[in-house]
């Protein structure tokens, strides 16, 4: 059995640039604070001192400059890891992400690849507010020609990380404030998880939980309440929403035949209905309850206690999601 | 070529030069035929889009030239150059067969993006021409990026970013200046000056000229006569060799003007310039016809000499059509081709489920799969 150690989900975002950087002289870091301040959320604690200034970047605060910048510096050959902050600044740089890094390929006839990583947290934390506060994946998936990760453990994160870095696409992972302090046990050794494989955390026969992210974890939360009433749900972690394991979300609902899409994100447009749509084309006649989805609410994040809770999709609304498509009241509790 | 091999100038008596700024006779008559290919290449274009050979938008260089040759051809092979959309004769320059270019306007396969770029994104790495950018000043951060490369790996390449006069006034342009000075990258940002973007006056959106955008960084700025391609040769070889010995991020406004519309579609002149204005610089600001009369004014060229290198651009130029006429257009089962580098043994990239679509997914199936087991219908109820 390979090594394992329990560190924190930051420890092992860390753990893979360092692998990679270790192995690949092409592989540098570049963002905001990612160098004398150790990183906004200290990700990258201490890579400065072991990599030096030439590997290890602090930018200004130019998002669209500097991922257009690290996007100039993977058509040459090389492969960055391009920090944003959080990725709510990276819309500003999402003409470098759609126009540039995601379409070069295809422009190019094959010419130019872009193996660049965004990384980054997405999502709400704690009362952050509007702008502060979303999820951000479907601005990166909607685009062909970017591939997106999206951790929910330590080990994925390590696992996942360094998948990215070695792949010759741009892929954004997209990681969260939340999660950074999450332990978990993950291997010591060289550890790449492919892109593509979904992750059932929680098995189940009654209801399959399809989510991705932070969410993995309120759904995991949710499968404990519904366990208390003999519900088992399945928990299904995509880990990457491109490419998408379809085969396990057909393997999930063909099991359960009820399917509940969590994520953090808006409702319109987003990863849930994608999911909907590929159910209901591949799997209509496995399904013994409309899909449900369960959202942040359809507007933007209140800054107020009480109304972000509300927004937020939580194990509440999963449960009664999980309780519906089962048909079981909800009013039971 | 040596710098200061012979008079800097056109000082001499007529008809008892033998250089000209340096440049031999055979030198001049080398960017004069460079000059003729791009204008004729320019026009080839302009007939093939009015017979409909040609679709989209295609943004034409002619009356800016000198600008092509005389920023590019002094640069070495393994230089790297990036520039927007008005980029047929840059491409040129940097040494893509005009072949390849107009094949490339055509959306065929033997175009140097095969097809798949059009005259926007024209791409040969080989040679070191990386695009072809459409978003105004997009290409300003690439550049800088390309540059970053060259000074990670430690080379002594440079690279040169073009952008219209427009892209000044971009968020793009001032993040890269700022960028490219704290790394003192080896890049050269040049303005095609041209006064207009699209159709409106640059000094109408600017509070400030040109010159003055670079001065805050730090960075050097020149201006050049971009319509003089002999004074613009001579200052880029200079210029470059400087970069590549570490001076850092220069800027270079480069005066020119811009002879069609902004793209195929749009009048040459109209609400946003008089025909008097366009008329007076296609007459006396014509950067082929000013280096033509010196060379004859110095007796370095024949009106027979001219003639030849004339017939032989506009013989290059309907081969060029001819070629891109005969290839092929790209086979429909290309679509999927290129969107991914990597086409990931896991899980779909793509989600159309359209036939032709890149499989992937474990079981090597991942493509449609009628859902024919049957519901198993009402297990709790």
């Amino acid at each position: 059995m390979a090594d394992v150690a329990e560190i924190t989900y930051r420890e092992a975002l860390n753990a893979a640039m360092c692998q990679e950087m270790d192995r690949d002289d092409s592989v540098f870091l570049l963002g905001e604070e990612v160098a004398e301040y150790d990183g906004a959320y200290k990700v990258s604690r201490g890579m400065l001192a072991r990599y030096g200034d030439r590997r290890v970047v602090d930018s200004p605060i130019s998002e669209l400059g500097f991922a257009g910048l690290c996007v100039g510096a993977a058509m040459a050959g090389l492969r960055p890891i391009c920090e944003f902050m959080t990725f709510n600044f990276s819309i500003l740089a999402l003409d470098q992400v759609v126009n540039s890094a995601a379409k070069m390929l295809y422009m190019t006839n094959g010419q130019v690849s872009v193996p660049i990583v965004f990384r980054g947290p997405t999502g709400a934390a704690l009362q952050l507010s509007a702008q502060h506060s979303q999820a951000c994946e479907t601005y990166y998936v909607h685009a062909p020609g970017v591939k997106l990760a999206t951790p929910a453990t330590p080990a994925d994160a390590k696992g996942l990380l360094a998948a990215a870095i070695r792949d010759d696409d741009p892929v954004a992972v997209m990681e969260g404030e939340l999660l950074y302090n999450v332990r978990g046990e993950v291997p010591d050794e060289e550890y790449v998880i492919p892109l593509g494989v979904a992750d059932v955390k929680r098995t189940g026969d009654d209801v399959s939980i399809v989510t991705h992210g932070k969410m993995v974890h309120v759904a995991l939360q949710a499968a404990r309440v519904l366990a208390r009433e003999e519900i088992e749900a399945e928990v299904l972690d995509l880990r990457s929403l491109r490419p998408l394991d379809a085969d396990a979300i057909l393997e999930t609902v063909a099991k359960t035949n009820r399917v509940v899409c969590l994520e953090e994100g808006w409702p319109f447009a987003g990863v849930g209905a994608q999911i909907v749509s590929l159910i209901q084309d591949e799997a209509f006649d496995d399904l013994d309850a409309p899909v449900l989805r369960v959202t942040q609410a359809d507007v933007p994040m209140p800054y107020a206690k009480n109304l972000e809770q509300l927004a937020k999709p939580g194990v509440k609304a999963v449960v009664e999601a999980c309780r519906k498509v089962l048909y079981v009241p909800n009013a039971a509790t | 070529m040596a710098n200061g091999d012979g008079p800097a100038g056109d000082g001499g008596e007529p008809g008892a030069a033998t250089r000209l700024h340096g440049f031999s006779r055979d030198e001049l008559h080398g960017l004069l035929a460079d000059m003729l290919l791009y204008r004729r290449f320019e026009e080839k274009a302009e007939e093939a889009y009015a017979i409909g050979k040609i679709g989209g938008f295609c943004h034409l260089h002619i009356g800016q030239e000198g600008l092509a040759a005389g920023a590019i051809k002094p640069l070495r092979a393994d230089d790297l150059v990036v520039t927007a959309y008005r980029e047929h004769t840059q491409a040129i320059a940097k040494g893509i067969d005009p072949r390849a270019v107009m094949a490339e306007l055509y959306g065929r396969t033997g175009g140097c993006s095969g097809g798949r770029g059009g005259s926007m994104h024209l791409f040969d790495t080989a040679v070191g021409f990386y695009g072809g950018h459409g978003i105004v000043g997009a290409q300003i951060p690439l550049g800088a990026g390309l540059a970053w490369a060259i000074r990670y790996r430690g080379g002594d390449q440079i690279c040169v970013c073009f952008m219209g006069d427009a892209a000044v006034n971009q968020g793009a342009f001032l993040e890269s200046l700022n960028m490219s000075a704290v790394w003192k990258l080896p890049v050269v940002y040049v303005v095609e000056n041209n006064g207009y973007g699209m159709g409106t006056a640059f000094s109408r959106v600017s509070a400030t000229d040109v010159e003055a955008r670079s001065g805050a960084y730090g960075i050097p700025a020149h201006t050049v006569d971009g319509q003089d391609a002999l004074e613009t040769y001579r200052f880029f070889e200079r210029l470059a060799e400087r970069v590549r010995r570490g001076a850092g991020p220069q800027f270079v406004n480069a005066v020119t003007y811009r002879f069609r519309g902004h793209s195929m579609s749009d009048p040459v002149s109209g609400t946003y310039r008089s025909k008097e204005e366009v008329e007076s610089h296609v007459r006396g600001r014509d950067p082929i016809a000013l280096l033509r009369d010196r060379l004859m004014e110095a007796a370095l060229l024949t009106r027979k000499e001219l003639e030849g290198i004339d017939a032989d651009a506009r013989a290059a130029c309907d081969d060029a059509a001819a070629f891109a006429d005969a290839s092929p257009l790209p086979a429909p089962s290309t679509l999927y081709d290129h969107v991914y580098a990597e086409i990931n043994p896991n899980g779909r990239l793509f989600l159309d489920g359209r036939e032709g679509a890149p499989a992937g997914g474990r079981a090597g199936g991942g493509g449609r799969t009628p859902a024919g087991g049957g519901a198993k219908g009402g297990r709790r109820g």
